[in-house]
Formats: structure tokens, C-alpha cells, sequence
């Protein structure tokens, strides 16, 4: 015989308060659960999509990151020669030479210094980057001392609007235009002409050579060529795994943080139901030992219980994704420390966190209702029925 | 004194609920601790940075170096009493795990500005004379095994090659937070290889150091500094090492402020179950709450013994979560030595720690006080727990 389900739903529904309590705390640690996994499922997310798979990043060996390297125009030039790179539709190889500085700039509201990057650009620096799209003003006209900015850029930081001017490198910048690139890195930079950049920095060599593939599969014999080619001292990675290299140190932390808020959380919730479990078996030793007079098995009674404490779990985790669901609203802007500049991204909730997070509260919920349901499992007929 | 042993009788009824109790606030409480402490280490360099010293930066960012022309031009402005420069050098030791930070510097006044850093003399002097040495702090040297005399080789990120140093010097720090985990070499040994390597980059430093002479001139020597150079292709931002730390920090603040959020919510969590646990005592004592209402105790009386309980049972947990704090602490700081060299507990945070155990505790109350002191006697009474 089993005891029929909503046995335990409306005795959870009899002790309101205590079944609110406890779900809440497993709702917080729910939410702090699923909240560290869409952080971190957003920062893989803007990094993913700001590369592209098809492209080549070229910088100088052993340099982590653009702001370190350094890519003489002779090197690029040779580069540029190589058979491998895709020619673009006006004939011209889909390749851009880039400059990328880091500037200091004010954010609007709190006057606080953020790294900021400037990346010089050629004409083909839009065609292999399709995710970057103009929302508001124009184009900078090559050769003048206008820039365009990303929306995070725009929105946060001063003079980052259009017709606002930056004032860098001895030189008024105006902004003519604002761009948005989904969610990717490019958000966080200002564009400019690349040439136009390096002679106001000062700067003689690009930092990097940016290329498509004519052929996405030979792109490990271009590696060894670039990379083995006396001339060149060049690293050559694809883009998607150029931005995931820049951010492992990022997603490594938010990973560690993330497991360890969880457990220790997780701990104080579990304690949390296994005291109200505990104590819902000690306030029915009679009926228990009612329900077992009346012909339940011990499976049944110890059933009863697990979809009790499995139902507090359930109903505490369903708290916590709903309010973590509310986090994508957020967007975490923060220093990456490997390239040393502004790296935005927001929280998102993917339905594999949702279904982690669910997953997690049941075990929470299992794991405090275990013991106690065996307690009353195992409670002896006539004794349980004595008491009261 | 009946009702400290009302109170306590009280909170032992349960054994078994009271221990998981306290076993709940203390881990909430160790963990309270713990990223406090975490937050407060990201603030260290801020407070351990000295007053008398200035930063001098290229103004566009810190990536863009300064010409060390400026040396001779910085010491004549009135109030600084040394200058001295160096370069972030961002070397790799092994691979990219193995990171620690390493500095270009000139050797002599460099460290006089950091009296912090403390060296036997004769060590010093080698440092100082031999251009291919080096100097490390304590910790470093005893997590590789570094000895005096050793070869060091560096993979250069920013300076590209293979960069071998003989280690001269082993520093320890002043105090217990100051930084034992820098290497640092002769700036010249740098510029000399790069003048022959590119010749473009030579005779540029990253950031000049300047000790003024009191921290009340402090401001306006920075100011003069930067007056001089305004306008000139490297203009530069001088401010106290405070506040460029603090603008590091501030970066980063994003997460930072994250943890501390997270720190707040552990001890909301353990408030939600401090609180379930007293309700459903309070719930199960409601007929002898009525039996004492008729005895003649007031509702005063009945919030004493229920507070009284609660309370007790929180700080129980929170003085246990504060102690192990403690080799907790210690613990980080030996197994994760790389990572948390100093992680030090500070007073504040065990005062915090308590205030919020207690602030659990009467919280926890206050529902079943209420609940206790609205019953109706009779009522009471003819409920079954």
C-alpha cells in the first residue's frame, strides 16, 4: 500500500511557516548557485562571440594579450602575403592590421578610472568582425581624428557620446558614432583609424594582424608556417581561442568562488531542512505509528517523508531560479586582470542552468530529509503509538 | 537567575535540533569571516601604501611609458626629497601558473624608498653592484628553493627573450601583510639589452617613485610635477601610491562588491533557519506557554525565556564559528600559501562575526515572541503539538 502524494504536499501546507522558512534558505543558496553559473556562462558567452572561428589573431610570441604585443609592418606586410588569408569582395585579402592602446577614461557617474581600449582599425576591420553593427551617427572618415564608440563605452564613461570629444595622445577625438556588437568584448572599445592612432601614439608597429581563413581546416599548417618563418616572431591563434585564453584566469576565479560559495552555502541549507524534517517526524510519532497499525509498510512511510523533504527542495530551488532569473538585468563590469582592461558581461540563465539548479535543491532537499525519514521509518508500531 | 536556567534547560530540550543549530550559524558565521576577510585583502595594498610616496605614470595610462629625461627634471621640484623609477617587467617564471610579479628598478634609491623592504646590508650592496642581479622577497624564494648566488630565468611578455638574473638579495617584509613575493632587477640590465634589441623602446621607464618629504607637501608636489610636463607628448599623472592603488582596486571592484553581497546573504540564509528552528519550538511549547500565562507570567516574561533561548542558542554558534576562523585561517595560509600569503583575521571581523550571530539570534525570536504573547490562554491550552 502507498501513501498517496498529497499526503505530504498538505502537510507541508499545515506548517506554512516552517515550509516558507526553509525553502527560503534553499532559495538563497539556490540563487547564489545558479547566479555564479550564469556569471560565469556569461563571461564564456561574450567570449565566445567575440570570436570568430574562421579568423587568425597574429601576435608576438609569447605575448598574452594585443596590449603586450608588438607586429612590425614588415612582418605584417609578410603576413598579409600569405596564401592562406581569403580575399574580400572588392580583391583585397580580408586582413586588418590593428593598433590597440589602453586609456585611461572617467565613468559618468562615479568619476572612477576605468582601462579602456582604443583599437586602431583598417577599412577590413568591420568585414571580418560581421557581429559589430552602427546604431546611432556614422563612420570616422579615414585619416581624420574621429573614432566610434562601443554602446557600454558610450553609455558609462564620459565624452564617449556622440559629439562628445576624448581628449588623448595631444589630441581632441570627436566621437561621430556608436556601435553595438551583440554581447561581445568590442562593446568595451572605441575605434579609430589606424594609422591616424599610431602616429598619435607614437607608436611605430601594429599590435596585431587580424585575418579570415580561405580554408577554415588548413589553419594548423598556417600556424606552423607563420610560427616557424625565420622573419616573423609571431604566435598565430584562432580568435575564439585567443578570447578564451584572455579570460581563463577570469572564468578560473568566478569557477573557484562559485564551487566554494556553493558548498559552504549549501551546508546551512541542508542543516536547515533536516531540522524541520527532523522535527515534522517527531511531531507525528503518532500518526506514524497510526499510519503503520493501519497496514503501511516501512517503504511507505519512508517514501512519504523523502517526497516531503524532496518537495521542500523543489519548491525552495523553483524560488531561487525566479529570483536569479531577474539577474540578467545586471551586467558586471569589471578589470580583467590577464589584459588589464574593462571586460563587461552580464549574467545568463541557459536552460541547463535552470535544470542544475532544480537538480541541486532536490539533492539538497534529499540529502537534509534522509536521515530523518529513515528515523520515522524505522520507529516501532507500539511505541510510537505510546507516545504523545 | 531561574530564567538563565529556564533558558537553558530550554535549549537542551532538543539535543539533537539545538546541535544542528549551532553547527548552521557557526558555518554561516566561518564563512562571514572568511570573505570579509577576502574583501578586506583586496583593500591591503591600499593600506599598507605610504604616505610620503608619490606615483608618476604617463597621464593616457599606464601601459605608455615616460621618458627617463623626466629623472633629472622631477628631482629639482621643490619637496621631493628622492626620485627613483622602475618598470613593470611582467616576466614568466615556468609557465603562466607560476606568476609573480617582477619589476625593472634602478637599485639604489628605489629601495631606500621602500623601507618596508628589509635586507642584510652586505646583500643590498651586492644587489646593487652586480647589473645582472636580483632581489626577491622571503616567500618567493622559500616556494622555489631559491638561494643566494642562483640563476633565475625569466621569459619576457612585454620585453621578449629569455631573461637570466643571479639572485643577490633575500628581503622580508616589516611587517606580517607586507608584500614577500616581488622579484626585482636592475633597470639598466633591461635598458642596456633593449638598446641593442630595439633601440626604440630603450631610455623609457614605467612609472617614476617619488619620496617627498613630508605627507603634507604631498598634493602639492604632485601638482607641481605634473605641471611640468603638461603639454608635452608624455604628459603624466602623479597621485599618492594610495590612490594608485586604489584605482587598481577599484576596477575590480565589481566583484568585490559581489562577495560582500554574498557575505550578507549567508547570514540571512542561517537567520531563515535560526528562525524555523525557534518557531517550531515555540510551536510545540504553545501549551506550556499557556500553562505559564496562567501561573500568572506576563508576556515580558515569555519573550525573556524565548529570546533568551535564541539568542543563546546563536551566539553559541557564532562564538564556535568565530573561533574556527581561526586555524581556518591558518590553514589558507599554509595549504594556499601561492594564492593567500597573508590571510589574517582581524579584530573587526570577529566583532562583526558576534553582532551578526547575535543579530540572528534576535531576529530568530521575534516571530515566536509575538506568537507567544498574542495566545490566548485557553486556547492554548486545548491545542494538541
Amino acid at each position: 500500500m502507498v501513501i498517496p502524494c498529497y499526503y505530504s504536499f498538505r502537510n507541508l501546507w499545515t506548517r506554512r511557516l516552517t515550509t516558507v522558512l526553509t525553502s527560503s534558505g534553499m532559495a538563497m543558496v539556490v540563487f547564489v548557485f545558479a547566479a555564479t553559473m550564469m556569471l560565469a556562462e556569461g563571461l564564456s558567452k561574450t567570449l565566445v562571440e567575440t570570436g570568430s572561428y574562421d579568423n587568425v589573431v597574429v601576435i608576438r610570441k609569447s605575448a598574452n594579450s594585443e596590449v603586450q604585443s608588438g607586429v612590425e609592418r614588415s612582418q605584417a606586410a609578410i603576413v598579409e602575403s600569405d596564401p592562406e588569408v581569403a580575399i574580400g569582395p572588392d580583391g583585397r585579402p580580408l586582413l586588418d592590421k590593428e593598433l590597440v592602446v589602453l586609456f585611461n577614461l572617467l565613468k559618468r557617474h562615479t568619476n572612477k578610472p576605468s582601462n579602456v581600449v582604443i583599437r586602431g582599425v583598417g577599412p577590413a576591420g568591420l568585414l571580418l568582425r560581421p557581429q559589430v553593427r552602427l546604431i546611432e551617427g556614422r563612420m570616422p572618415r579615414p585619416g581624420s581624428t574621429e573614432v566610434i564608440a562601443g554602446k557600454n563605452i558610450a553609455d558609462r564613461f564620459q565624452g564617449g557620446g556622440v559629439g562628445e570629444t576624448l581628449r588623448f595622445a595631444m589630441r581632441d577625438w570627436t566621437v561621430v558614432g556608436v556601435f553595438v556588437a551583440g554581447s561581445t568584448g568590442f562593446n568595451s572599445e572605441i575605434w579609430g583609424d589606424v594609422e591616424q592612432l599610431m602616429q598619435a601614439f607614437r607608436r611605430p608597429v601594429y599590435s596585431s594582424v587580424l585575418f579570415r581563413l580561405r580554408d577554415s581546416d588548413r589553419f594548423d599548417g598556417l600556424k606552423e608556417r607563420l610560427e616557424s618563418d625565420p622573419r616573423l616572431t609571431v604566435d598565430a591563434k584562432r580568435e575564439t581561442r585567443y578570447y578564451a585564453d584572455q579570460a581563463e584566469a577570469m572564468a578560473r576565479f568566478l569557477h573557484i568562488l562559485g564551487l566554494s560559495l556553493t558548498i559552504i552555502f549549501s551546508l546551512g541549507a541542508v542543516i536547515g531542512a533536516m531540522i524541520t524534517m527532523y522535527a515534522a517526524v517527531a511531531n507525528r510519532t503518532t500518526e506514524i505509528g497510526t499510519m503503520r497499525a493501519l497496514g503501511f509498510g516501512r517503504m511507505s512511510i519512508l517514501a512519504a517523508f523523502m517526497i516531503e523533504s524532496l518537495l521542500l527542495g523543489l519548491v525552495g530551488g523553483l524560488l531561487g531560479v525566479f529570483a536569479a532569473s531577474f539577474m540578467q538585468l545586471i551586467t558586471i563590469s569589471t578589470m580583467n586582470w590577464q589584459t588589464f582592461s574593462e571586460l563587461a558581461f552580464s549574467f545568463a540563465l541557459t536552460i541547463d542552468i535552470v535544470w542544475k539548479s532544480l537538480l541541486f535543491s532536490i539533492i539538497m532537499g534529499f540529502v537534509g530529509g534522509a536521515l530523518p525519514a529513515v528515523r520515522a521509518a524505522r520507529m516501532s508500531i507500539v511505541e510510537a503509538l505510546r507516545e504523545s | 537567575m531561574f530564567f538563565v536556567k529556564l533558558i537553558i534547560r530550554n535549549a537542551f530540550r532538543h539535543r539533537l535540533r539545538t546541535f544542528l543549530t549551532v553547527i548552521g550559524v557557526a558555518i554561516a558565521v566561518l564563512a562571514f569571516g572568511m570573505l570579509r576577510t577576502l574583501v578586506g585583502l583586496w583593500y591591503l595594498g591600499v593600506e599598507h601604501a605610504s604616505a610620503t610616496r608619490l606615483v608618476t605614470r604617463n597621464a593616457i595610462s599606464l601601459v605608455f611609458p615616460l621618458p627617463i629625461s623626466y629623472y633629472d627634471r622631477i628631482r629639482q621640484v621643490a619637496g621631493v626629497k628622492s626620485v627613483s623609477y622602475g618598470d613593470w617587467f611582467g616576466g614568466i617564471y615556468i609557465d603562466e601558473k607560476h606568476f609573480f610579479p617582477n619589476y625593472a628598478i634602478e637599485p639604489r634609491y628605489y629601495l631606500d624608498l621602500y623601507p618596508e623592504f628589509i635586507f642584510p646590508p652586505e646583500e643590498k650592496e651586492a644587489f646593487v653592484r652586480d647589473r645582472k642581479g636580483c632581489v626577491v622577497g622571503r616567500r618567493l624564494a622559500v616556494r622555489y628553493g631559491w638561494k643566494i648566488g642562483d640563476l633565475i630565468t625569466l621569459k619576457g611578455t612585454i620585453y621578449p627573450g629569455q631573461w637570466e638574473f643571479v639572485l643577490r638579495g633575500i628581503y622580508r617584509g616589516k611587517e606580517k601583510g607586507t608584500e614577500e613575493r616581488l622579484l626585482m632587477f636592475h633597470w639598466d640590465y633591461l635598458n642596456e639589452t633593449l638598446k641593442k634589441s630595439v633601440p626604440r623602446r630603450a631610455d623609457q621607464v614605467g612609472y617614476y617613485m617619488i619620496g617627498v618629504e613630508s605627507p603634507a607637501i604631498a598634493a602639492q608636489v604632485a601638482q607641481d610635477v605634473d605641471r611640468i610636463f603638461k603639454n608635452s607628448l608624455a604628459e603624466t599623472l602623479t597621485e599618492t601610491e594610495q590612490a594608485f592603488h586604489m584605482g587598481f582596486v577599484s576596477m575590480t571592484e565589481a566583484i568585490m562588491i559581489a562577495i560582500q553581497i554574498v557575505s550578507y546573504v549567508v547570514i540571512l540564509i542561517i537567520m531563515v533557519v535560526a528562525a524555523n528552528t525557534m518557531a517550531m519550538t515555540a510551536r510545540e511549547r504553545v501549551p506550556e506557554y499557556a500553562t505559564m500565562k496562567t501561573m500568572g507570567f506576563g508576556p515580558m516574561h515569555m519573550a525573556i525565556i524565548i529570546f533568551g533561548e535564541s539568542v543563546f542558542i546563536a551566539v553559541t554558534g557564532g562564538i564556535c564559528g568565530a573561533l574556527l576562523t581561526f586555524p581556518a585561517s591558518r590553514w589558507i595560509e599554509t595549504e594556499l600559501v601561492e594564492y593567500f600569503p597573508y590571510f589574517s583575521v582581524s579584530m573587526t571581523t570577529i566583532y562583526l562575526d558576534l553582532a551578526a550571530a547575535c543579530l540572528v539570534g534576535v531576529v530568530a525570536a521575534i516571530f515566536p515572541t509575538w506568537r507567544s504573547s498574542t495566545i490566548r490562554i485557553a486556547e492554548g491550552l486545548r491545542r494538541i503539538g
